[in-house]
């Protein structure tokens, strides 16, 4: 019964989608106001139908109702509720569902937060979005529905993949979709404003907290997944380049140029082309995040779905809106009016640097993604594309980007000069000298100590170009610059987050890829070996079982100089269910180091296979990615940029 | 300045890594070559994993095969070599530098180059009209309204 109100409830939500399309965009090319308003009806009214059909598909797995055919095969009784509630995510239908709710979502906030918005604009948009819920809407119920009926029923569900049973990934779709998602307010956003004609600062400033809030999510979720790989996958990874990861990445870098250059337009009125392109590239990869994901074109530990038919369908829809927009924008841009000029050397000018180095960033992942596949599909070669191909391509490129981070911030709107640069970047020089001369003296690395030297030029330019917002040191008063610090808009000290993220993040890559230690041995009971000064011992095995899978716990006792420093529990967890075994890392967590213990297959006689890893500032990483998250959501509060608009 | 701190950087980035001398190399020297280039080799049957990092029992068999042919006295290159011959191309996390990689390996840097080119051009030509104004009127009381609303909203 309850699968059947979520069925029916998914059907009004497709038949109203549909209207939604039509409807505002009649009613905004005929100037006719009733049709315009149906769009906002009709986008609350897909997301209560919408929010319906998911809260049907979650009672359905909680109740363990086997009747449906996608409880069985992604549940079973004996899974702890939060597992039965992630569930309703964790497999194709159920994730695309929530795909659609949260595009629901994103569609009936559009009504409530922009009722000044031009009602051409407006209408305009929302059946953009409409056209986005009949492509998808259309892709569950034809051939992905979740509700479709089992007949015999089961006595027990076949359990949910082991490797998602994890708080962790639990949450990681979620955030990763709020992110993907958000970008389809920029993209109908985009074309309704290429229709219209019109692309203004208006229009940039009411969409920037919209594209700061999807990209904060998308960094969130990026983060979450890194931090699960790390823990759940058991060899101390944080990024491995994996096309899985790289296309939820290429969207993020998109989003990142795309919140640079919708502040541009928003504030000077300059480089609207970029941001509708960008606009529409967000979300396109963001489509191409969902289509790699699900297509199972690139198969990997993530892609839990497989099914070429099903990639079709996305791929054609990809096609369409991809298509779709870039077209709309080669037959509109002409409409777009430019903005004032600027010199090679001023803030636009490095904003748009930004922009052009985060688009040759984007495109070197896309590269390295894809190129094995057309070499797999247009030659008889095959080939591998890893780690060392993005050290080579991918992280010079970032390295350009971030010396322009640490000038950008300083130089004017308009019109600047190297001259008035050049006393910051002498004094940069030098602290990067004394950074990197150092770093090279205790650590013995020479890229690492001239990758810490470039964070310590970012996080000493953002300091300085916060320090002269607030006239540090300049008045002589404390008392005016603490007076200056409170009155800082919200984006400024979304600025300092978030640039100071980015430097917190390149120290704790930067330790990761250069000073990390590792070893792997069959080690009997009381044997030890020694990475980077820590002695690991395994002292104890013991086996157990939990109420979903058994296990065998290992315990390594760490010393240092004779120093007990820890004791890790690292467990191999075998799923009856799913025949499947699974490790957990047993890892003590510091702020300058993890101690990381992976304990893997082996017996008594012969001894147990133990990884051991000791990971200097690898928490840094996160740290900084939080902090980037952070800075999104700090910068959506701005209420600033009504005031400056008047200065 | 900046250039030249930048292309120093990319240059150390991009250094080869030094063969290490290949005589009757000692059990340590043997792990610490073979990690080295058990990072740079993928498990086959995994999803981009260096066999270094994989639990995978077909990455086993090929880091052993890699201690092997180092105890051997193969330098790290001719192991590469090696495995490569055996498992082809696919085996390299580092794809070779060929003719079907060329657009693989050269597109980004030639994009880099054409973008900073481009910028300079553009820029130049759009500074002569630097003195336009930023909202019109109309515009701001337009934005003021939505941001009052939007507020209200909160």
């Amino acid at each position: 019964m309850i699968a059947e109100i979520g069925q029916i409830a998914l059907i009004l939500a497709f038949l109203i989608a549909v209207a939604q399309s039509v409807l505002p965009m009649v009613g905004a090319h005929k100037a006719d106001a009733r049709l315009m308003a149906f769009g906002d009806k009709a986008a609350l009214a897909q997301f209560i139908l919408l929010g319906v059909s998911f809260i049907a598909l979650t009672i359905v797995f909680v109740q363990s109702d086997f009747s449906v055919k996608l409880v069985t095969v992604n549940s079973h009784t004996d899974k702890p509720l939060l597992y039965k509630i992630s569930g309703v995510w964790g497999n194709h239908e159920g994730s695309m569902l929530l795909w659609v709710l949260i595009l629901g979502i994103y569609g009936a906030l559009v009504p409530i937060y922009g009722k000044n918005l031009p009602a051409g604009l407006k209408a305009r948009a929302l059946s953009v979005q409409g056209m986005i819920s009949v492509g998808f809407l259309g892709f569950i119920l034809f051939t992905s529905n979740p509700f479709l009926r089992l007949n015999p029923v089961p006595i027990n569900g076949q359990g949910l993949n082991p490797l998602l049973q994890d708080p962790g990934l639990a949450f990681h779709p979620p955030f990763l979709y709020l992110g993907y998602v958000g970008f389809s307010m920029a993209f109908s956003f985009s074309v309704a404003a290429l229709i219209e004609g019109r692309v203004d600062a208006v229009w940039a400033r009411w969409l920037r907290p919209w594209v700061l809030l999807a990209w904060s999510f998308l960094t969130i979720g990026i983060t979450m997944g890194s931090i699960w790989a790390y823990y759940e996958l058991g060899w101390g990874g944080w990024w491995m380049w994996d096309p899985v990861e790289n296309v939820s990445f290429l969207p993020w870098l998109v989003g990142t140029a795309l919140l640079h250059s919708i502040l541009v337009l928003g504030k000077r009125h300059a480089m609207a082309h970029w941001t509708i392109l960008l606009g529409i590239t967000a979300f396109s990869l963001s489509l191409v995040g969902t289509f790699v994901v699900r297509s199972g074109v690139l198969t990997s530990v993530h892609s839990f779905a497989v099914d070429p038919a099903r990639g079709v369908y996305i791929l054609a829809l990809l096609l369409l809106a991809t298509g779709g927009g870039l077209v709309m924008f080669a037959l509109r841009a002409h409409t777009l009016r430019g903005g004032p000029g600027f010199t090679l050397v001023s803030k636009e000018g490095g904003l748009l640097l930004n922009n052009l180095l985060l688009v040759t960033a984007t495109f070197t992942v896309f590269l390295g993604t894809f190129y094995p596949l057309l070499i797999e599909a247009f030659t008889d070669g095959k080939i591998s594309v890893g780690e060392p191909y993005f050290d080579r391509t991918f992280a010079p490129v970032m390295i350009v980007l971030i010396a322009f981070m640490g000038v950008g911030p300083l130089v004017k709107w308009r019109k600047d000069s190297w001259q008035s640069l050049r006393p910051h970047l002498l004094k940069s020089l030098l602290l990067v000298l004394v950074i990197s001369g150092l770093t090279w003296w205790l650590g013995k690395s020479v890229l690492g100590a001239l990758s810490i030297g470039v964070a310590a030029y970012l996080a000493y330019s953002t300091l300085v170009a916060f320090g002269r917002k607030i006239k540090f040191g300049q008045t002589g008063s404390m008392a005016g610059s603490m007076k200056l610090l409170r009155a800082q808009p919200a984006a400024v000290w979304g600025f300092l987050l978030g640039h100071m993220g980015i430097a917190i993040c390149v120290v704790g890559i930067t330790a990761m890829s250069v000073w990390a230690g590792d070893s792997a041995k069959v080690m009997k009971l009381g044997e030890s070996m020694t990475v980077s000064g820590y002695e690991f011992t395994l002292t104890n095995m013991t086996p157990g079982a939990e109420r979903n899978f058994q296990k065998m716990v290992g315990e390594v006792e760490v010393t240092k100089q004779g120093r007990k420093v820890a004791t890790l529990k690292s467990a191999r967890r075998f799923y009856q269910v799913r025949d499947m075994i699974t490790t957990e890392a047993g890892i003590q967590v510091r702020p300058m180091r993890n101690l990381y213990v992976g304990v893997g297959e082996g017996d008594a006689e012969k001894g147990w296979v133990v990884r051991a890893y000791v990971h200097p500032m690898v928490n840094w990483i996160w740290l900084g990615a939080l902090m980037i998250a952070l800075a999104g959501f700090v910068s959506i509060l701005d209420r600033g940029q009504k005031r400056e608009v008047s200065s | 300045m900046r250039v030249i701190f930048i292309l120093v950087i990319t240059m150390f980035a991009s250094l080869p890594v030094l063969p290490a001398l290949a005589q009757t190399p000692s059990e340590a020297e043997i792990e610490l070559r073979a990690k080295e280039v058990g990072r740079a080799l993928r498990c086959v049957v995994c999803q981009n994993q260096p066999i270094e990092e994989s639990d995978a029992s077909l990455a086993q068999d090929m880091r052993k095969l890699v201690r092997a042919r180092i105890r051997k006295g193969d330098s790290n290159e001719e192991v590469m070599a090696f495995m490569q011959n055996r498992y082809g191309d696919f085996v390299l996390l580092k794809p070779p530098v060929q003719a079907n990689t060329y657009l693989l390996w050269f597109t980004p840097a030639a994009l880099l180059g054409f973008f900073l080119i481009w910028y300079v051009v553009r820029v130049r030509r759009g500074s002569a009209k630097i003195d336009a104004p930023t909202l019109s009127a109309d515009e701001l009381k337009r934005f003021t309204a939505l941001a009052n609303d939007q507020e209200k909203n909160q």
